[in-house]
């Protein structure tokens, strides 16, 4: 086995751990939301049929953070559900320092451009 | 029905979805919009956020089971990923500018087209020459195959990275992983194998709606209530799928969940025609 199989095999490793991790963290704090929300509005009639949007307090990720430490159900679910999204963009960043540390700069860089790329959707842009 | 109920049911479907999905290769999501959409009268954007999450918790759940089976490939999909991820953001723009119509009959033709390939049998081609242009991205790599390591060459690379740009578009703007036209790259343009391409491919799904999901959350298309038993339900199955995938039998599964999304992609089609989504 050539000294980038071996490499390769760290890095997946260790990626998989990463992916397990994020995703298990996300689930938990789903479903720790998931219970103070049937807590509260268990027996309401769920309305999704006409899109009205989810309001300010739903959609930015200072105002998900705040919610979720006022214990509102709806934003600690938010919460998790920002988790999972971090979890590929941690991915993302984790391989392009491995690659770094590899000294695989060509593959450093094609993964610096999507990790901008992720960054970019979920901070820069307005929507 | 009230929330709990709504939701217990809404759970188990997404369970179900993210089972087949990951057997596939093909990704949960590809089953959720069209049962949000048609079972439980969810308006199209609410379907297509909460789908987005859940493609990500399949992605990145069955994933981390594969990496550790040495399947996917990572050079090929971060490198694939840079297409993805900008198609996602032009799928995510074109999204704006589309009736809910238009968009169950783009999910309608794409559910079709999966089915499509996905009941169509295909062999490894075994050793083929690698293109230089593979050789020099570093693409070619080895799998553990029946009697040791196999190892494959890759080819057809510029054809996969346009191939790979419509499925980032079709991603963002369906909320969906892609994982048909994903696969339709690799193991068609690129000749990767096949058990390479779709762990690779799921394995570049979360990356793309990753992409696609900051920017439906600002726009308020990411509904807590509903993501939740969506992302908890598709996860578990998920889980449960990657387990099986590596003892079962590819074509029986490809047979199976096509005739499930024929049905489905008829459905969105009639419905978005007739205006009634």
């Amino acid at each position: 086995m050539s000294a980038q199989d071996w490499g390769d095999q760290r890095i997946e490793i260790i990626i998989g751990a990463l992916l397990r991790t994020g995703v298990t963290l996300a689930a938990a704090v789903v479903f720790c939301g998931a219970v103070v929300y049937f807590a509260r509005h268990g027996g309401g009639v769920p309305n999704y049929a006409v899109f009205h949007g989810e309001p300010e307090n739903l959609k930015s990720v200072s105002a998900i953070v705040h919610g979720a430490l006022g214990m509102s159900g709806s934003a600690i679910i938010q919460l998790g559900l920002l988790l999972l999204i971090a979890t590929p963009v941690a991915r993302v960043l984790f391989s392009a320092i491995a690659f770094a540390l590899e000294r695989d700069y060509l593959y450093t860089f094609i993964t610096l451009i999507v990790l901008g790329i992720l960054l970019y959707s979920l901070f820069l842009a307005s929507g | 029905m009230n929330v709990l109920e709504f939701s217990a049911l809404i759970a188990l479907g997404s369970l179900l979805a993210g089972f087949l999905g990951a057997l596939t290769g093909l990704g949960g999501g590809v089953v959720v919009v069209p049962m949000l959409a048609l079972l439980f009268h969810v308006d199209i954007r609410y379907a297509i956020g909460a789908s987005l999450v859940s493609v990500i918790a399949t992605s990145s759940g069955a994933a981390a089971a594969y990496v550790r089976e040495g399947y996917s490939n990572i050079r090929i999909g971060m490198f694939l990923e840079t297409a993805t991820t900008v198609g996602a953001l032009a799928g995510v723009a074109i999204a704006l500018y589309v009736s809910s119509s238009a968009i169950a009959i783009v999910f309608g033709v794409v559910l079709l087209y999966s089915a499509y390939l996905s009941s169509r049998h295909y062999v490894d081609v075994a050793h083929l020459p690698s293109s230089k242009l593979a050789a020099r991205l570093r693409l070619n790599g080895s799998y553990p195959g029946l009697e040791g390591k196999e190892s494959y060459n890759v080819t057809g690379v510029p054809a996969g990275y346009g191939l790979m740009f419509v499925a980032g578009a079709l991603s963002g703007l369906l909320g969906i992983g892609s994982g048909a036209v994903k696969v339709l790259a690799m193991d068609r343009a690129m000749k990767i194998p096949f058990k390479v391409s779709t762990t690779t491919s799921n394995f570049m799904i979360g990356v793309t709606a990753a992409a696609s999901a900051g920017l439906y959350l600002h726009r308020g298309y990411i509904a807590p209530g509903l993501a939740m038993p969506v992302m908890l339900g598709v996860l578990a199955g998920s889980l449960i799928g990657a387990r099986v995938l590596v003892k079962a039998r590819v074509k029986v599964l490809r047979y199976l969940f096509a005739t499930v999304v024929v049905v489905l992609g008829l459905e969105m089609i009639y419905k978005g025609i007739s205006g009634r989504i």
